[in-house]
């Protein structure tokens, strides 16, 4: 406990932090080790290539989309707060607190009140964001396709892909736009607990 | 009176002589030698086998009499009034007899009834949802059973010793442990009977399930353990033995495991390099599984686990490795199997109950261990559930622990132990037998019966029965990806992590290893995709013309799709740049016309009248190969192959010169139509019909070419909205649907109304060895699918005149893909005139040298604004063509072709 506290108290705004985030000092701690890992030029502030020196990340088909996720745009790096905020997304939903599905994850709904912007909404944004690279709103055939392309690697043939992608704009697309909007795309993950599916478990 | 009834069932009472009566056989020969016998009652040479089947008949009766009553099933679960009726005949057979003759055999069920029950629930368990929930599975399987073991045994100790038991039961503490045992673990077939029914969430259904599967290795190890104390008497044991227990346990567990994993590896490498001999590839999936719980069984280790495993391991690589015709059978075999053998458990189980030997009743044992049984198992699964939430990303809630106790049935498992009981060694047998009857039915009967308003009312959630969509899969992946980069961004090796390191390692190995390298290169997404598209399509062909002809048609997987001219859109899009072939599911929007009811009407009434006797020509019989001959594979390719660039010179809209390919065309298309048939329909599989809805692109025939891969279709959006698509622009596939007449053109019709294309075909067909027809009790559901596919076509345009060398040639290449499947019923609708006369022009411009393909160039030119001309179908045979000169051409044509019906056109194209 003693090297926790030691740990906390290098961390500015540490318990601001954790009650925004949810995280346990073990947690934080942990993240905090991990944070200083990765960032091998004691900046404070990870760099895209930091997060490029993970190894698994490399061979992680959207793993650049996720590297992608944590810097806001404009930024060129993260420093230790954002880094645990956006973590906190995939925390799973408190379990004192049994949340109704329907509503927006704690985090970001405590998030959107403090003083940090929120850089995503929820979840389901964050996987959005996935897709949407050029960040106007919605997921064009093309990205679509940037997607399906990592994901499948080698394994179809590019009429595949397309026919794919065709279909699964066709699918959700509901205004006809040719592209799926965010609102569609929650649409098409209503029936899929999100919750559960894009919820990690942090260990201490 | 009552003893003649019972007459009926005269072999009741031979079982326990067969053998002896078999001794006899031998003299059976002498006794007849001199004597010539017409007709000899040879029962003692039947009978078992006989006695087996009957059984089998019964039940298989049984459970579809129980599903007469719509209400009255979802009321009782099955189990219940199978045991019910096996109490029924047990009666019976003990009132005529004296003495029960039958009762559940331990070997019978161990070697023969559960792994049936076992191996499909391994087979076709869902491994992502059971590997996500392994680690509860786990708990509830060991931590859950030992708990319940011991508790159920050393408190039934207590109770003996305070005197509540009789004293009657001469057991010692030993002897409860083992009862307690034997008594504790949750049993797979009831809990599956039960769960089935009940349909409560995936969660909650694999983790009651799961452990009942691999709670397997716990009793076994404490069934052994104990009965072996038993043996050498509790004074003798050592504390040594204490961890020879534990070994075993590890050994049991652990090697039944490895040994259902040798075997999954094994059988996936073999279907490997089954691509010669598909026959025989359900065969090997059963015998591998099945051998895999006997090897099991060999070594004395948990022989459910080995079964469990190796049903889930291999699945993945055996399913994409076997042909979709044996995948089918593979299912539908195995549901089949394991359902005869749930049923027989249930009935025997009843049987087994009225037997006087089993009788020894005490009370006091039995409500104990009904109370003692129901309240470990809560108190376990709320303590064990607490321990898990910690650990738990969704944690279990109350509801769910009360379904969890509640689910915790015993079955026949329990039984079949407790009859193995040595009752030397375990004098109060008789006492263990009775109380495990007992509660057996009264948590199959009485919770079996009330889980489902307890579900209800305290409204657990439940299964959704709901196909993903695209969509999801796609998501679903890439969160996947998505969390397997947090845990690593975030520095954890948490479960994502190895699930991926699992992936990669499966991916870059054990998958190059085990699947064939034509599957190994194929996309899972890809395959889902192609999954759904068939699911679309045989829900389309299902749901008949209902769904295509009104103005909408919503696809299962497309929710959100409100109706289809939005769409088109996207489809034109696709249709333009793509080279696809295109069944347009989705020319719906153009209203059928009167015409082509009356038309499709006509066409159905005829075929069902007419096709059938042609029935006479099906003589191809082959115990090796199913389907396809030589012949009939290599028919198919040229169909396939000819379809699609058919489809993509639709599509393209390109003139070719139309000498060239046309000959061929016509050969082909004839010759496809009976493969397609015999492919698909005779063998009653489902029909792989991927019919991509829309967007489809033809080029995935190719790779897809294996043989059993069955027929593609491939829908493309037509594009009839006008806005979008130029008119010129040639309408691809709309040709072929719209069922047109002109003049000098009867390319529409043919096109358009399957049946007439097929016409031409079905000379050929019969002349032909392999010819099958459409079973006839598929006829209707054909018929039906057919006429939903007619009617999409059929948009109203200006009929342009053809030159009628075009047109006659169109005729003959115009078949749709759609049509090959209608021609086979449909086109003895219009019979032997039009067939005859379709066939006379194909020979007749068979001659001209290579090529018809280019036909479909013309066509596909032509025939959007044709089609939009033609309402509807004309045809020699039967309605006005809206365009006068359609039927006249038809009809000159006609004479011409009689004469020359079957015999002279097969010879050509063979």
């Amino acid at each position: 406990m003693g090297s926790t506290n030691s740990t906390l108290s290098k961390i500015p705004n540490v318990e601001e932090l954790m009650q925004e985030t949810g995280f346990t000092p073990a947690h934080i701690v942990r993240l905090y080790d991990r944070f200083e890992a990765l960032d091998k030029e004691k900046t404070g502030h990870l760099r895209p290539q930091d997060f490029g020196a993970i190894n698994r990340l490399a061979m992680n088909p959207i793993g650049d989309r996720i590297i992608g996720a944590f810097f806001s745009p404009g930024q060129e790096t993260v420093d230790f707060h954002s880094f645990v905020r956006i973590l906190a997304h995939f925390r799973p939903a408190d379990k004192k607190r049994p949340k109704d599905p329907s509503m927006p994850e704690p985090v970001n709904s405590r998030t959107s009140k403090l003083k940090y912007p929120p850089l995503v909404f929820s979840l389901i944004s964050v996987a959005f964001q996935l897709y949407d690279q050029d960040k106007d709103g919605k997921i064009s055939r093309a990205e679509l396709l940037q997607v399906l392309r990592s994901m499948l690697e080698m394994q179809v043939t590019e009429e595949q892909l397309e026919s794919i992608a065709d279909r699964t704009i066709q699918e959700a697309d509901l205004d006809k736009d040719d592209a799926i909007s965010f609102e569609e795309f929650r649409k098409s993950l209503e029936k899929v607990n999100i919750d559960h599916k894009m919820s990690i478990r942090f260990l201490r | 009176p009552l003893r003649r009834v019972l007459l009926i069932l005269p072999f009741g009472t031979p079982l326990g002589g067969v053998y002896k009566e078999r001794t006899k056989d031998a003299a059976r020969l002498s006794e007849f030698n001199g004597k010539m016998l017409l007709v000899s009652w040879e029962w003692s040479y039947v009978q078992t086998p006989y006695i087996i089947a009957i059984w089998i008949l019964v039940a298989s009766v049984a459970k579809i009499l129980f599903h007469f009553s719509q209400r009255f099933t979802t009321v009782v679960p099955e189990s219940c009034m199978l045991i019910l009726l096996g109490l029924v005949l047990g009666g019976i057979v003990l009132l005529t007899s004296k003495k029960q003759l039958y009762q559940l055999e331990p070997g019978l069920f161990f070697l023969f009834l559960l792994p049936t029950i076992v191996g499909d629930a391994g087979y076709f368990m869902p491994a992502r949802l059971f590997f996500d929930n392994l680690g509860a599975i786990l708990l509830y399987a060991v931590v859950g059973t030992l708990w319940n073991a011991f508790c159920t045994g050393f408190c039934l100790y207590g109770v003996k010793l305070l005197g509540i038991i009789d004293q009657k039961v001469q057991a010692g503490l030993m002897e409860f442990l083992l009862f307690g045992a034997l008594i504790s673990a949750v049993d797979p077939v009831a809990v599956l009977a039960v769960f089935e029914e009940v349909h409560v969430n995936e969660t909650l259904f694999i983790i009651v399930f799961g452990e009942s599967l691999l709670n397997d290795a716990v009793t076994v190890v404490l069934y052994k353990v104990y009965m072996s104390f038993v043996e050498v008497g509790p004074e003798n044991v050592q504390t040594a033995d204490y961890f020879k227990g534990v070994a075993s346990f590890l050994i049991v567990s652990i090697g039944g495991t490895m040994v259902g994993l040798i075997f999954a590896a094994l059988l996936a490498f073999i279907t490997r390099f089954t691509k010669k001999v598909r026959i025989i590839e359900p065969l090997l999936v059963f015998l591998m599984v099945y051998l895999a719980y006997l090897t099991a069984e060999l070594f004395s280790l948990s022989a459910i686990l080995s079964m469990t495993f190796c049903g889930i391991g291999c699945n993945k690589y055996v399913e994409a490795n076997i042909s979709q015709k044996s995948r089918t059978t593979v299912k539908y075999t195995m549901k089949t199997l394991a359902s005869i053998a749930e049923t027989i458990i249930f009935i025997f189980l009843g049987i087994s109950a009225v037997d006087k030997s089993k009788w020894a009743w005490d009370t006091g044992l039995i409500s104990c261990t009904l109370i003692f049984i129901f309240v470990f198992r809560a108190l376990g699964v709320v303590m064990q559930t607490w321990v898990l939430n910690w650990f738990r990303l969704v944690p279990l809630d109350k509801i769910d622990q009360v379904v969890m106790s509640y689910g915790g049935l015993r079955g026949a498992v329990a039984f079949a132990l407790v009859v193995l009981l040595d009752a030397e060694r375990v004098p109060a047998k008789d006492y263990f037998v009775a109380t495990t009857i007992i509660v057996v039915f009264f948590t199959v009967m009485f919770q079996g019966l009330t889980i489902k308003p307890l579900v209800n009312w305290l409204k657990v959630p439940r299964a959704t029965n709901r196909k993903p969509t695209i969509n999801e899969e796609i998501h679903e992946r890439a969160f996947d990806h998505c969390l397997t980069a947090v845990e690593d961004i975030a520095g954890l090796n948490g479960y994502h992590h190895w699930r991926d390191k699992w992936e990669q390692f499966d991916k870059n190995y054990l998958s190059k290893l085990l699947l064939r390298k034509s599957v190994y290169r194929k996309s899972e997404l890809w395959e889902v995709y192609q999954k759904i598209n068939i699911r679309d399509a045989i829900s389309v062909i299902d749901q008949g013309g209902n769904v295509l002809t009104s103005a909408r048609l919503s696809l299962p997987s497309m929710a959100s799709r409100a109706s289809f001219p939005e769409v088109t859109n996207v489809t034109n899009y696709l249709r333009e740049n793509g080279s696809g072939v295109c069944l347009d599911l989705q020319v719906i929007d153009n209203v059928p016309g009167a015409k082509v009811e009356e038309e499709s009407e006509t066409h159905h009434f005829l075929a069902g009248n007419l096709y059938k006797p042609r029935r006479r020509y099906q003589s191809h019989y082959s115990r090796h190969f199913m389907t396809v001959g030589d012949h009939e594979r290599q028919d198919r390719e040229i169909f396939q192959r000819n379809m699609k660039s058919r489809m993509e010179t639709h599509s393209n809209g390109c003139f070719l010169s139309l000498l060239q390919r046309r000959g061929s065309d016509v050969k082909e298309q004839d010759l496809n139509d009976k493969p397609r048939r015999n492919v698909s329909w005779q063998d009653k599989d489902p029909v792989v019909v991927t019919v991509e809805s829309e967007d489809e692109k033809g080029e995935h025939l190719e790779p897809e070419k294996e043989e059993d891969v069955g027929i593609t279709f491939v829908a493309r959006k037509v594009p009839d909205t006008p806005k979008e698509r130029p008119k010129s622009v040639p309408a691809g596939l709309e040709v072929c649907q719209s069922p047109s007449v002109a003049p000098p053109s009867p390319t529409c019709s043919e096109r358009n109304l399957p049946w007439k294309g097929g016409i031409g075909t079905l000379p050929v067909c019969v002349s032909m060895e392999a010819t099958k027809i459409i079973p006839i009790d598929l006829q209707q559901a054909w018929n039906q699918s057919i006429s939903s596919l007619e009617s999409l076509a059929s948009p109203p345009g200006p009929v342009e005149p053809l030159h009628p060398r075009v047109s006659a040639l169109s005729r003959l290449g115009g078949q749709r893909p759609v049509s090959y499947s209608g021609s086979g019923v449909s086109g003895s609708g219009f019979g032997s005139r039009g067939a005859g006369s379709i066939v006379a022009q194909g020979i007749a411009r068979f001659e001209f040298p290579p090529g018809g393909e280019e036909k479909e160039e013309e066509e596909g030119a032509l025939s959007d604004q044709e089609q939009e001309l033609q309402p509807l179908v004309s045809s020699s045979v039967r309605p006005p063509a809206p365009s006068p000169p359609g039927p006249g051409s038809r009809a000159e044509e006609e004479p011409l072709c009689v004469p020359e019906e079957p015999g002279h056109s097969a010879p050509s194209w063979q």
